[in-house]
């Protein structure tokens, strides 16, 4: 991980050189401290308690200027975020959080701290822990400004080298990527929707739809994150109209196969992956409403919309544009911060409108969580006693997408190297299966040709005991 | 009906339908009926669980919920799994 960010951190009310204040905006805006702003435990919590909980937890903070949100709660980590906010700190969005990651981290930026309601959590960095929430108080709090040019968040994408690469993200652009989406959305800025999510508030997708568009379009957040579609269903029907079922395409597979009654809904939004559209049409039907599909990558945060049912193209947010070039296509304009090649490959219809076909060959995306050959094969290669390995897509994944991999390592056994692998990647790309060979058969150019490792994935799985 | 399979042989059925619907490189036999499902054991996530859940629901007939169920403790293991499935089984 590259070292430091360096002084990013704007204080609070700076004013710039020539004289003119810094362009701020609220934190949310609900317009009273009666206004529900998020839904826990059956029960809304208002503008006015949000913001003395997040005022609380700021209090306890250590002097660090930034922190990890290790929040299983989305509504604790909506409060993170705010106290964040509110004291000039800049949050860290790992992809994932374990002791190898902790270490990057530290590298990162030394003075991080992680903030955790989870009491089984246990971490070399230091950790603040949440207490019992104060009530709201009689006196009304003000909602704080926040200036545009504020360092909200580095985020991290696993690079092709093995090395994680940060990206920053500012107030003012998240203001207007989330303000976007919600009208791309349909959703009215003054009714008050309520945002159920399978997704977790720590990735872009997660952060920017389930914690800031609620926090930024007068909506209303809701803490737990349902697992089971039983838990989805129940949770979904508790809440008030209108309500938003924030997925994946891996989780409406596994709720419409349940064959479960299902709720209506008022909107049903996906991403992380393409849907297809038999999926979305059965979607669509069970919960009684539209389902919208939002294109977009960490680096770049959401670029573009679709209602699946429509057809296959896509509608770029306003502002943004997209250019072909050097092999690849690179988004600008809006909210991203800078020009950015996108991880697909992308046919324009006309400067608004563009089709997915495919993703370029490096990318790897299991269940919808993204990383790339070439950071799985780096960690790979980084274990003390494997002398060779690669990772591959076998031809017929399925719609989870787990990657295969081929592994040198005389004295280690499949086990010993996929614990040794856990130490490093995020679970789901653990590969399946893992093949050991006396040497990897690459070619003249030190390449492995996709067939032979196609061959060699059918060849172990015909003498696979299952 | 439960009463007439053994445990050991559901046991075996749960095995096998996990093995199919994870596609895992390993004999159902094989799974150690108290080494953990998660993590170090056999190797599964919450992907794979919500795979297994939907599975052995539709097979046996019930309902998971996150909320009123110990899903740490019925996931433990191949034999906690069992023992859920034995208890909630209705078909």
């Amino acid at each position: 991980m590259r070292p430091g960010p360096g002084q990013g951190l704007a204080p609070l009310g700076r004013v710039l050189h020539s004289g003119r204040p810094v362009p701020k905006s609220p934190l949310l805006s609900h317009p009273s401290p009666d206004s529900p702003v998020a839904w826990r435990g059956g029960a809304a919590i208002s503008r006015n308690a949000f913001l003395a909980h997040a005022r609380q937890l700021a209090e306890r903070m250590p002097p660090g200027r930034h922190y990890l949100a290790h929040c299983a709660d989305r509504y604790r980590f909506a409060v993170t975020l705010a106290a964040g906010l509110m004291t000039g700190r800049t949050a860290l969005l790992p992809s994932t959080f374990n002791a190898s990651v902790a270490e990057q981290l530290r590298a990162f930026s030394g003075d991080v701290f992680v903030v955790t309601d989870d009491p089984g959590v246990d971490s070399e960095l230091p950790l603040l822990r949440f207490s019992e929430d104060v009530p709201a108080p009689d006196e009304d709090l003000p909602v704080p400004d926040i200036p545009h040019e504020h360092a909200v968040a580095w985020v991290f994408t696993s690079g092709s080298t093995g090395a994680p690469v940060p990206h920053c993200k500012t107030w003012g652009k998240l203001v207007l990527n989330v303000q976007t989406e919600c009208g791309e959305l349909g959703l009215g800025r003054d009714t008050p929707f309520a945002v159920l999510a399978t997704v977790p508030p720590q990735h872009m997708y997660g952060f920017e739809t389930t914690v800031l568009m609620p926090l930024l379009c007068g909506g209303l957040l809701v803490a737990e994150r349902p697992f089971f579609p039983a838990d989805i269903c129940d949770r979904l029907a508790a809440l008030p109209h209108p309500r938003v079922l924030v997925t994946t395409p891996f989780h409406l597979r596994t709720l419409l196969e349940a064959d479960i009654a299902v709720p209506a809904a008022d909107l049903l939004v996906s991403a992380t992956a393409p849907l297809d559209s038999a999926l979305a049409a059965r979607s669509e039907q069970a919960f009684a409403c539209r389902l919208l599909e939002i294109y977009g990558s960490t680096e770049t945060s959401q670029l573009a919309s679709r209602r699946t049912l429509d057809g296959p193209a896509w509608t770029l947010f306003p502002g943004i544009r997209l250019v072909q070039r050097d092999g690849a296509c690179w988004a600008s304009g809006g909210h991203v911060e800078q020009e950015m090649p996108l991880g697909d490959i992308i046919e324009l219809d006309d400067p608004r409108h563009f089709r997915l076909c495919g993703r370029n060959g490096d990318l790897v995306n299991v269940a919808g969580k993204r990383s790339s050959l070439g950071y799985l094969n780096a960690q790979l290669l980084a274990i003390d006693g494997v002398r060779d390995g690669a990772f591959f897509l076998p031809p017929d994944e399925d719609d989870i997408g787990r990657p295969a991999a081929l592994v040198v390592a005389p004295g280690m056994s499949v086990q010993e190297v996929l614990a040794a692998l856990r130490q490093r990647i995020d679970p789901v790309f653990l590969p399946r299966p893992v093949i050991q060979l006396d040497m990897l058969p690459r070619n003249a150019t030190g390449k492995l040709p996709r067939e032979v490792c196609q061959t060699l994935l059918a060849r172990h799985r015909g003498q696979s005991p299952a | 009906m439960t009463d007439t399979l053994s445990t050991e042989q559901l046991r075996l059925e749960v095995a096998e339908q996990i093995v199919s619907a994870l596609n895992l490189d390993v004999a159902p036999a094989e799974i150690e009926p108290n080494a953990p499902l998660y993590g170090d054991g056999l190797g599964l996530d919450s992907i794979d669980i919500l795979e297994v859940a939907l599975v052995l629901s539709k097979r046996y007939g019930f309902t998971l919920r996150s909320d009123n169920e110990d899903n740490v403790r019925i996931f433990a293991s191949l034999a906690s799994l069992t023992d859920y499935v034995a208890q909630h089984r209705t078909q």
